[in-house]
């Protein structure tokens, strides 16, 4: 039998002149944990809004195991749970109607949804609050009962839209746990997006860095830390401009370290960082480079997203926490 | 295992009772907007009736009053919540739920089917509510109690109708600033223009042709028929005409439903 759980095969989406999904060949395996991860923009919505059937591809095409998700939409989508960005909650439904209807729609029967709801809602920790409207739920409550309802008809694969967007930081750490044990005692894989550097890191089995459309690198957490080779040393000048400069000269004195400027900061990873950093130093005095203030930690996602795309996801993420919380306000009728 | 989903009849019926079901259970709940959308048409016949008893003497001799009046409000109720419950998919767009209905492996010309017999039966029981308030509430005396069973119907298919055209609306408008648009150039004219008010013998040639054009005429006058006897237009017509102008709009808000984005 075959082992996997979604194949994508050039797959390529266009909005009129954008190309949010630009080629895109992946293959996760039945049980991952699989993370895309990318700043707002990058095409991650979009790429599992094809394999949701929610929208068809322009080119290329993708199967959710083993069914193609244009020919078969609809068997795609009994076996498939999907936990939307924004809510997708009937809001006037107490949790269990709205996991009563959900039930109904995919076809089970009435012992069924009795069971299965009390084991979804025990799983996501709201059993005492099953006959609540939701709308007096709070937005922690509100991600647990859409993921207690993605996952409600036994999908095979559950497709997490920033699960964690707009909640802080305590609940995302609860929602984490969810995630991790529905994945292993449901057994169920799972695809999520995230923008969150430690949400990847601590989740995911495999990450997929996708900027532009594109996977810019592909592997497991650790692999993508180490592939960056050592230590980053964050170096950080009076400006971008002498940034720049430094950066030039240490390329010309013979050093073999990725180097990346970032907001008047010089990135060098290398490894042996400890004793690369005299070296350093001695080439900005020489050169009359102010240096501020310097920096030596392991590499993060970040450090390896910065490498992949030469830019930091960090910029973009205020923006968004400020369309959430304005989403959040213009909900209450 | 890949799970098959369940075969066509009964996935079909299954959709639209679920989808209905939500709605009665909304509705169930929202006791104000019971008692808000009976408000309205309380006010128009309780008023506008009496006005009518004391005021109007049609010339021919013919007479209006509060029972000629009571049927045409009752079609009110019908457009306005059946319109409303039609539109209401904006709503459903706008909170996010239109997305869980979207992505269940079912058809969605049932999905739309379903939410318009919610629709339908929210604005059937307000329209039922309102004609018995009528008899025992203002005495107004209906013919039979046949006719008040056959009115229910004619109920039934006006409500389609216009849930329907809701549909079809919503389906197409996605933002919500298009729903006070829509309630504000439809309703109104299809309301003024359906002869709830008055009779059409009358009016000049320009505003019967524009009577004679609007679907909500036929409903009213076969209301009207059904419930006190009276009608200027064959009941036969009316019938005909709003059996047709239901399927029309339902067929098309299924069909533009199918292709409407979350």
């Amino acid at each position: 039998m075959n082992s996997t759980a979604i194949e994508t095969f050039n797959l390529t989406r266009k909005f009129e002149n954008l190309t949010a999904v630009d080629n895109i060949s992946i293959t996760v395996e039945q049980g991952e944990l699989f993370g895309l991860l990318g700043p707002n923009g990058a095409g991650k919505t979009t790429l599992i809004n094809m394999l949701s059937t929610m929208i068809p591809p322009t080119n290329g095409r993708a199967e959710v195991w083993g069914i193609d998700v244009v020919k078969q939409s609809s068997k795609v989508r009994q076996n498939i749970g999907v936990v939307f960005q924004g809510t997708t909650l009937d809001d006037r439904l107490t949790g269990l109607e709205n996991l009563d209807l959900h039930g109904r729609l995919y076809g089970m029967s009435k012992n069924i949804r009795k069971q299965r709801i009390h084991e979804v809602m025990e799983l996501v920790e709201l059993g005492d609050k099953a006959d609540v409207i939701v709308k007096t739920y709070s937005g922690g409550m509100m991600r647990r009962l859409e993921i207690a309802r993605g996952l409600m008809h036994h999908p095979r694969v559950l497709f997490l839209d920033e699960p964690t967007l707009g909640l802080d930081p305590q609940t995302r750490n609860h929602i984490w746990d969810y995630i991790r044990r529905l994945n292993q005692e449901e057994n169920v894989t799972i695809m999520l997006t995230t923008h969150y550097m430690e949400e990847a890191d601590h989740l995911c089995d495999r990450i997929a860095i996708i900027d532009h459309g594109r996977i810019a690198a592909l592997d497991t957490p650790e692999n993508l830390k180490d592939a960056l080779g050592g230590d980053v040393i964050i170096l950080s000048a009076e400006d971008d401009e002498k940034a720049s400069e430094l950066c030039k000269l240490y390329k010309t004195n013979g050093s073999t370290g990725n180097v990346a400027v970032k907001n008047s900061s010089v990135y060098i990873t290398i490894k042996d960082g400890t004793h690369q950093i005299p070296h350093i130093l001695t080439i900005a005095s020489r050169a009359g480079i102010n240096i501020q203030s310097v920096d030596l930690h392991r590499p993060t996602l970040d450090d390896v997203f910065l490498a992949n795309t030469g830019r930091a996801i960090r910029e973009e993420e205020s923006s968004d926490v400020d369309r959430i919380t304005f989403k959040l306000q213009s909900r209450r009728r | 295992m890949v799970q098959e989903p369940p075969s066509n009849l009964v996935t079909a019926l299954n959709t639209v009772y679920t989808l209905w079901l939500r709605e009665m259970i909304r509705f169930r709940r929202s006791k104000s907007r019971i008692i808000g959308s009976l408000a309205t048409p309380m006010f128009f016949l309780i008023i506008l009736g009496s006005a009518f008893n004391s005021s109007f003497e049609m010339r021919g001799g013919g007479q209006t009053d509060i029972s000629f009046l009571a049927p045409g409000i009752i079609g009110m109720s019908i457009l306005f919540s059946s319109l409303t419950g039609g539109v209401s998919i904006i709503w459903d767009r706008e909170f996010g739920f239109l997305k869980e209905i979207l992505i269940a492996p079912v058809p969605r010309f049932f999905v739309a089917l379903g939410k318009a017999m919610g629709g339908v039966t929210t604005a059937m029981i307000q329209g039922t509510l309102i004609m018995l308030i009528a008899v025992f509430g203002l005495g107004i005396e209906y013919r039979s109690l046949l006719g008040i069973a056959a009115s229910v119907g004619v109920m039934l298919l006006i409500g389609l109708g216009f849930i329907g055209l809701g549909i079809a609306l919503a389906s197409m408008i996605e933002s919500h600033e298009g729903f006070q648009m829509i309630m504000t150039f439809i309703t109104m004219p299809v309301l003024l223009l359906s002869g709830a008010f008055f009779k059409i013998g009358d009016l000049p040639s320009w505003l019967k042709t524009l009577v004679y054009l609007d679907p909500l005429t036929y409903g009213i006058m076969a209301l009207r028929y059904t419930l006190i006897g009276e009608t200027e237009i064959p009941i036969t017509i009316c019938i005909a005409v709003i059996t047709i102008f239901a399927m029309a709009t339902i067929g098309m808000g299924g069909y533009l439903f199918q292709k409407t984005k979350a």
